[in-house]
């Protein structure tokens, strides 16, 4: 039998290996730099497909709103931050809570009105739309005058409340905290759909939650931006002005700028590793357990897992909410890293599909699986542009260097990660759906000491 | 009672005119898709691309028709470049058709590997065109822009409201009616429509009786071309042609596929224009409105407007959400499959 048919411990070990050696080549042939950046987004990366295998490869779900959990977790971040604006909650602030109160009374007493009109045909419509529409009306009437005055509270500056101006760590728990309640919610009304339906639906929430980041000014600035997020390591400055850092750098003998750098990211790499190792465990630990047994089976066969008295419902429920959980943490270690909050980047192309592909190249139900396609896919997700870039160079070498046509191409060359992408897409499920490190068997699994 | 034809005036410009132009977009976009659904059975994300592929190919041709200086002004030249769009839009699915989606068809996978396949086709497309023609914003309606301009109505009627009608939102109308009534009267009344209408509701029963699936699929696919090179360079005409748009154009080409019942060609039309209509009301000021119609002393003071333009977009999800919670079947009853 070949290596690549079998799923050894060997074979794991080697894609790991070459990766890491990926890595390094970065590292010797570009720079430390960027293989340090290209290596903590791929962490980030590897926890996001790892959220997503949760749903897609152990249970099934085809959770198209990545992109809204993630940037729910990127939301916190900022939120449990950054200190908050006293002038602007002075301003506003009771009016907010005034008008969030109405929000969440006129929903509940909705959810009452529908469940006590059980089997009342068109008027339970009619009684819930009249009062989630009641509620909105009124509560516009208290938000719209504070919204007002907050957002004109030193506009250039800060405009909306801030955050709480707690720790930053703290913020990957809050992260993942916020993305599981409002997983809980969207799960609730969503999972009862079919599968691609279930996509297009959350597809389209997680749009929307964009869309209120980017136009709710007072709770998260905009498109304006909250930058200056603070950092759970030390600022290159500090490091280049104290004494031991510059005794450091010069035993180990590279510039203080770079190696304070170099120092930052290295810190950042530990941080996300060690959280990527947590969940890994964790993960582990749930898939060789009856729970995830009980998950895959629900998965293969839904009918008979429901006859067998699992409850498939709330068991998917469940999982959705685990595996949100975990893209909003990664979400808020995204923010952290990048230290500012900017709803314009969150794209489906860039926070949706491509962790699909991630997900489906590394082998889906394989927590392996799915860390590794996290690292190989952001790896040439950025190299993608050096390789487009050769790739135009070599297509464009009898047109002369001043035509235009050879300039459009080698200004448009970067998109060819999106084709690049789409081809591996492709190819893999086309010739190896079940990823570079497919999911165990079940003889595997009853093998191994778990 | 002049200004209740005011009132009406400023309704018609500020939300008939400019919904029936995008309604009419959505229209053809969802036709697309559902016809793709009720063939192939599965929900083609790649759809916004392929519109966006055929709006590139009529640009490419209507630089070509510029620069040789033809032209048929007052009407924009994309229109005399659509036969060719169509052409090669048509030529890209069958490909596709032939190295992706065929394999898939024949071992008659899960709806939801369709789906996933049907992503990478998006990605490879959305960066093919990105690749060719950039990203900027491209304006290409050459000829006349206007039909009725609003200071020209103004002083026609001598009302205080203004109504302009675009030559793009025009044609967009027109040439909608025109495909429609054609994709209608296929689907009804020739052999190979009806064939696919049986293959639609029951595969196996029509291979029983001797229809050619290949023929079927290759068809729609040909169908498909056409609704989605004609959808895409209608509404890159009348909004400007960005490659970004084209991939948040999915999703109200969704809702209103679902709105309207998915599988449903009837239902596609008219959730298009659903959710045109529904996205200018809602995001519509009424402000102007209710002061020509309500007593002086009554005018609003605020901008009466339910929720920000900002959330144009929005709406159409909020739509497909409730719609499929609601009515997962569509308003006109489309396949639940």
């Amino acid at each position: 039998m070949n290596l690549w048919n079998q799923n050894s411990n060997k074979k794991v070990f080697l894609l790991f290996a070459i990766m890491s050696g990926a890595l390094l080549i970065v590292g010797f042939f570009q720079s430390w730099n960027l293989m340090l950046a290209i290596l903590n987004l791929c962490l980030i990366s590897a926890v996001m497909s790892l959220g997503v295998n949760l749903q897609w490869g152990y249970a099934g779900l085809f959770n198209a709103g990545i992109m809204g959990f993630a940037a729910l977790g990127g939301l916190a971040a900022m939120l449990v931050t950054k200190a908050p604006v006293i002038g602007a909650w002075y301003a506003g602030g009771f009016g907010i809570l005034l008008g969030m109160f109405i929000l969440v009374v006129s929903a509940i007493l909705a959810y009452f009105v529908w469940v006590r009109l059980e089997g009342r045909g068109k008027k339970r419509y009619w009684y819930v739309i009249f009062i989630v529409v009641i509620g909105y009306i009124i509560s516009r009437f208290v938000l719209g005058p504070a919204i007002i005055s907050i957002e004109s509270f030193e506009p250039s500056s800060s405009g909306y409340l801030g955050g709480a101006g707690l720790p930053v760590l703290l913020s990957w728990f809050v992260g993942g905290l916020l993305a599981a309640l409002v997983a809980f919610f969207i799960g609730r009304i969503t999972l009862g759909l079919r599968s691609d339906y279930l996509a297009i639906a959350t597809l389209g929430i997680s749009e929307i939650v964009i869309f209120i980041f980017k136009n709710e000014d007072w709770l998260t600035r905009g498109v304006k931006n909250v930058t200056g997020i603070p950092r759970p390591v030390p600022y290159e400055i500090e490091l280049q002005s104290s004494i031991w850092f510059q005794n450091l750098s010069e035993y180990i003998g590279i510039g203080v700028i770079q190696a304070s750098s170099l120092f930052v990211k290295l810190c950042y790499t530990s941080l996300f590793l060690s959280v990527l190792l947590i969940l890994l465990w964790l993960c582990e630990k749930a898939l060789n357990s009856p729970w995830g047994r009980m998950m895959r089976a629900i998965r293969d066969n839904e009918t008979a897992a429901s006859a067998m008295g699992k409850n498939v419902t709330s068991r998917h429920l469940q999982i959705f909410v685990i595996g949100s959980a975990i893209v909003g943490i990664a979400g808020a270690m995204l923010v952290t890293l990048d230290g500012q909050f900017n709803p314009t980047i969150y794209h489906p192309l860039r926070f949706t599909f491509l962790i699909w592909v991630m997900v489906i190249v590394g082998g889906s139900g394989n927590n392996f699986g799915a860390i590794l396609g996290g690292f190989i896919v952001w790896f040439f997700w950025i190299e993608a542009e050096i390789i487009g870039n050769a790739l135009v160079q070599i297509l464009t070498l009898p047109l002369s260097d001043s035509s235009s046509l050879k300039e459009h191409f080698l200004n448009t060359a970067p998109q060819l990660r999106l084709l690049i992408m789409g081809l591996v897409l492709l190819l893999f499920l086309r010739f190896a759906p079940r990823g570079l490190i497919p999911e165990k068997t079940l003889s595997k699994l009853s093998k191994s000491p778990n | 009672m002049l200004d209740y034809i005011n009132a009406i005036t400023l309704l018609a410009n500020y939300i008939i005119v400019p919904s029936l132009a995008y309604g009419s977009q959505l229209a053809l976009g969802a036709l697309g898709i559902t016809m793709v659904y009720a063939v192939l059975r599965f929900s083609n994300f790649a759809h916004g691309e392929i519109m966006s592929f055929g709006t590139m190919i009529s640009i490419f041709i209507v630089w070509l028709f510029q620069s040789i200086g033809i032209s048929i002004n007052p009407l924009p030249t994309a229109l005399l470049a659509l036969p060719l769009s169509i052409t090669a839009t048509i030529i890209l699915l069958l490909i596709l058709d032939k190295t992706v989606f065929r394999y898939y068809q024949k071992q008659r996978v899960q709806p939801v590997t369709f789906m996933i396949v049907s992503v990478g086709v998006m990605f490879f497309l959305a960066g093919f065109i990105r690749f060719l023609i950039g990203t900027s914003k491209k304006n290409f309606d050459d000829g006349e822009r206007f039909i009725v301009k609003a200071s020209q109505f103004k002083q026609m009627t001598g009302l205080a409201e203004g109504l302009s009608i675009r030559t793009t939102q025009a044609i967009t109308v027109i040439v909608t009616i025109l495909l429609v009534i054609f994709i209608f009267w296929f689907l009804n009344k020739t052999r190979t429509g009806k064939s696919m209408r049986a293959f639609s509701d029951n595969e196996d029963l029509a291979l029983l009786s001797g229809i050619n699936p290949e023929r079927v699929i290759i068809i729609t696919w040909i169908l498909v071309g056409v609704l989605a090179s004609v959808a895409g360079t209608l509404y890159g005409l009348d909004k400007g042609y960005k490659p970004f748009v084209y991939l948040q154009l999915v999703l109200p080409i969704f809702a209103a596929a679902i709105v309207g019942g998915v599988g449903n060609p009837i239902g596609a039309v008219a959730g298009g224009y659903i959710i045109a209509f529904s996205e200018a009301f809602i995001t519509f000021a009424y402000k102007r409105f209710l002061t020509y119609l309500l007593p002086k002393e009554w005018a609003p003071d605020g901008l009466v407007q339910i929720l920000s333009t900002e959330y144009k977009f929005a709406i159409s999800f909020v739509l497909l959400v409730i719609v499929l919670l609601v009515r997962p079947t569509g308003l006109f009853r489309g396949k639940t499959l």
